[in-house]
């Protein structure tokens, strides 16, 4: 059971259009729904799907009221692409968790390289690998996780993001 | 069908909804935030269909809702000024089938290219708004909404914003329920042709009906009066609702769920009780307008918050009184036409042309931005060709023939018919030059079928409106359909050294919907075979 002391645990995903900020988002909001908390998903989509700026925010705890993490509220910030770290940072609060990049795949890599990197990460789950990293974090039951996955992927991409999401929980031990 | 718990968006929420309660018929045009409830309708197994535009698809309700059927209508905001001219006369002529119509709002113009706040519309046009504040609300307003909505023999609004169609939150769903109306079409012109002398006595009878909704309204639990310190009172609806309760969780608040026709006398009753009474709403100030119309002394937010979305962080500072400069927003990167998408080399060759380009809604409207800068205008779905015809006919002859209108093949099924029809009867005397981006879907909102693809929307097979046969019958003398840079920019060069109509059809499908159009035609083939 999800619990961060009776509080609502606020969280932003940011990324590009077309990287699965949002699909990684209903991941995320369905684990905390199957962990039985209350949630809330926001997201704004639109204009924003040919490739601009996504972001969208995942809240869960007792008792969850906006839909929209307060700004500058997020216990954790989640960025898909490099260049969306710095103008989503001041959604962090002091002592926030920065989900990033970096931290899967080394400083200054490009995310073209994934293909070609022994990780099971790829450019399209790349979204779930990073979940598996932020999913160290929350205390949200890996069976949650799991089964969120299979309603949101199709039966032939399960065993991949699996994998995917295996491995980014993996480099928290590292 | 389950009752169990789910986490839902407000649109699925309103299509599951719509299910429950044996909506026969739900129509309406794509538009972002808006789209995805007939999409998930007829998911789930409800009939639904797109229609050319949100004028039609009111049509189509309005006669369904006449013939004793339960209704659903959907469209964005804007869409409703489309849909205005019958959605007036509706209010007079009433329904007999529950009918409810969307409209999604979109406070701070995420995807859109103004910020209207139609709860201005159910106010001009007399028919009862419902605002929910989240998916459950949207789930029990809809439900409610079409019971109400039988129960007075009028439409019902169900006004939602962004926040409210794409935000998740955990839905209880109710047993479905069916309606007892029968459905067949009753004679009754006196009710259903709005000549003047039967619209004179219609028009007292919605006002007659109204002033008994509102007696209901008055006092109806789904208004609800949350308790609180009595210092501080704040009258509010929609999603307002949940950034209230969390920015200031100890104030008293009355929560709206049925904002027209508006509950007076509750909001003065509340009003009493609170030494500040505060309206927190986003955008206009229609709720505290109409309290102090009603001599209901209240206190406004500042000018500074009618713009954008408020939030959390918002309402904390409107019930400080903060009026000091907010914190500019982040600079994200903005939208772009894709890699590969075939609108780039229509542009790249207008660009060349430099041509006056009169724009329309769609993913090329983002013409706009580098490297093209190859968009000079846009108003509303349609504008481009009458907009570009209006140019033609005040400029200088040299300038005239610089101007071209640009529109997509959606928009064009949407409201650009009718433009052909105008440049035809009343062509400049340079003619004009009509441009077709015909990628084959409505990509802007996400690859939904239109009249023109010759599917339906769950991609079945469906007529199909060829532009290219209707230019001619219609007819513009000189159409030509172009599939690449060379021979759309030959059709392009001869179009504008002629002094004569021309249509250019540049076709060539959407990189992102390519595969997805495949797919649809092969299902359709094998079903066939």
């Amino acid at each position: 059971m999800a619990d961060n002391n009776g509080k609502v645990t606020n969280i932003v995903l940011a990324g590009l259009g077309g990287q699965g900020v949002i699909r990684a988002a209903d991941i995320l909001a369905e684990a905390a729904f199957l962990a039985g908390v209350d949630v809330k998903q926001s997201e704004l989509h639109g204009m924003s799907q040919r490739g601009g700026s996504v972001t969208s925010d995942v809240r869960f705890g007792p008792e969850v009221l906006s839909p929209m993490v307060p700004p500058g509220e997020a216990d954790y910030l989640l960025v898909l692409h490099p260049t969306q770290t710095e103008n989503n940072l001041h959604q962090l609060r002091e002592g926030g968790v920065l989900v990033n990049t970096t931290a899967v795949i080394g400083d200054g890599q490009d995310l073209t390289v994934l293909d070609a990197d022994d990780s099971p990460l790829t450019s399209r789950n790349f979204n779930v690998g990073l979940l598996g990293l932020l999913s160290t974090h929350l205390p949200l039951p890996d069976t949650a996780w799991i089964e969120a996955i299979h309603r949101h992927l199709p039966a032939k991409l399960h065993k991949e993001n699996e994998a995917a999401f295996a491995f980014g929980k993996g480099l928290a031990a590292k | 069908m389950s009752t169990e718990k789910q986490l839902l968006s407000g649109n699925e929420a309103v299509a599951l909804a719509a299910l429950h309660a044996g909506v026969a018929l739900g129509t309406g045009y794509p538009g972002t935030p808006s789209t995805e409830i007939l999409e998930r309708f007829s998911q789930i197994g409800g009939k639904a269909q797109w229609a050319p535009n949100e004028k039609v698809a009111m049509e189509v309700g309005i006669g369904a809702a006449y013939a004793g059927a339960r209704v659903l209508v959907t469209m964005k905001h804007v869409g409703v000024n489309v849909a205005a001219d019958p959605l007036f006369t509706m209010a007079y002529t009433g329904v007999k089938g529950g009918m409810v119509f969307i409209s999604a709002d979109d406070p701070g113009m995420v995807s859109s290219q103004n910020e209207q706040d139609n709860r201005r519309y159910a106010k001009a046009s007399g028919v009862m708004m419902l605002e929910p504040a989240d998916p459950q609300e949207a789930y029990d307003f809809m439900r409610l909404g079409l019971e109400l909505s039988e129960t007075w023999s009028l439409p019902v609004m169900l006004r939602m914003t962004t926040r409210v169609c794409h935000s998740k939150s955990v839905v209880t769903p109710a047993p479905p329920s069916v309606s007892e109306i029968t459905r067949r079409f009753d004679k009754d012109p006196q009710a259903y042709v709005m000549v003047p002398a039967f619209a004179r006595p219609a028009h007292r009878r919605l006002r007659e009906k109204l002033e008994k909704i509102t007696e209901w309204n008055e006092s109806a639990s789904v208004n609800r009066v949350i308790d609180g310190d009595s210092s501080l009172g704040i009258v509010t609806s929609g999603v307002c609702f949940l950034h209230v309760r969390e920015a200031a969780p100890e104030a008293k608040v009355l929560k709206l769920a049925m904002t027209h026709p508006l509950p007076v006398e509750k909001i003065r009753e509340f009003a009493k009780t609170v030494d500040r009474c505060l309206v927190i709403e986003e955008n206009d100030p229609y709720l505290v307008e109409s309290l102090r119309t009603a001599g209901i002394p209240c206190e406004g937010k500042p000018e500074m918050y009618r713009f954008g979305e408020l939030n959390v962080g918002r309402v904390r500072r409107i019930i400080a009184g903060d009026t000091s400069r907010e914190p500019a927003p982040a600079r994200g990167k903005p939208p772009q036409l894709c890699q590969g998408c075939p609108h780039r080399m229509a542009f790249a060759v207008l660009k060349k042309f430099n041509c006056v380009a009169a724009g329309d809604i769609g993913c090329y409207t983002l013409s706009v931005l580098p490297p093209f800068e190859t968009m000079d205008t846009c108003v509303c779905m349609g504008a481009s060709i009458t907009a570009g015809l209006g140019m033609r006919h005040v400029l200088p002859d040299d300038e005239a023939r610089r101007i071209v209108s640009v529109i997509g093949d959606s928009t064009f099924m949407h409201s650009g018919l009718t433009g052909l029809a105008e440049m035809v009867y009343n062509p400049p005397k340079t003619g004009h030059v009509v441009i077709i981006l015909d990628n084959a879907t409505t990509a802007m909102t996400g690859m939904q079928e239109h009249p023109g693809t010759g599917r339906s929307l769950d991609h079945g097979r469906a007529g199909k409106i060829v532009i290219e046969d209707v230019a001619r019958a219609m007819g513009v003398t000189n159409v030509t359909v172009a599939s690449g840079p060379p021979d759309f920019e030959a059709a392009l060069t001869a179009a504008l050294g002629r002094d004569e109509l021309s249509l250019i059809i540049m076709r060539r499908v959407c990189r992102l919907a390519e595969n997805k159009i495949k797919a649809y035609e092969a299902a359709l083939e094998s079903c066939n075979g």
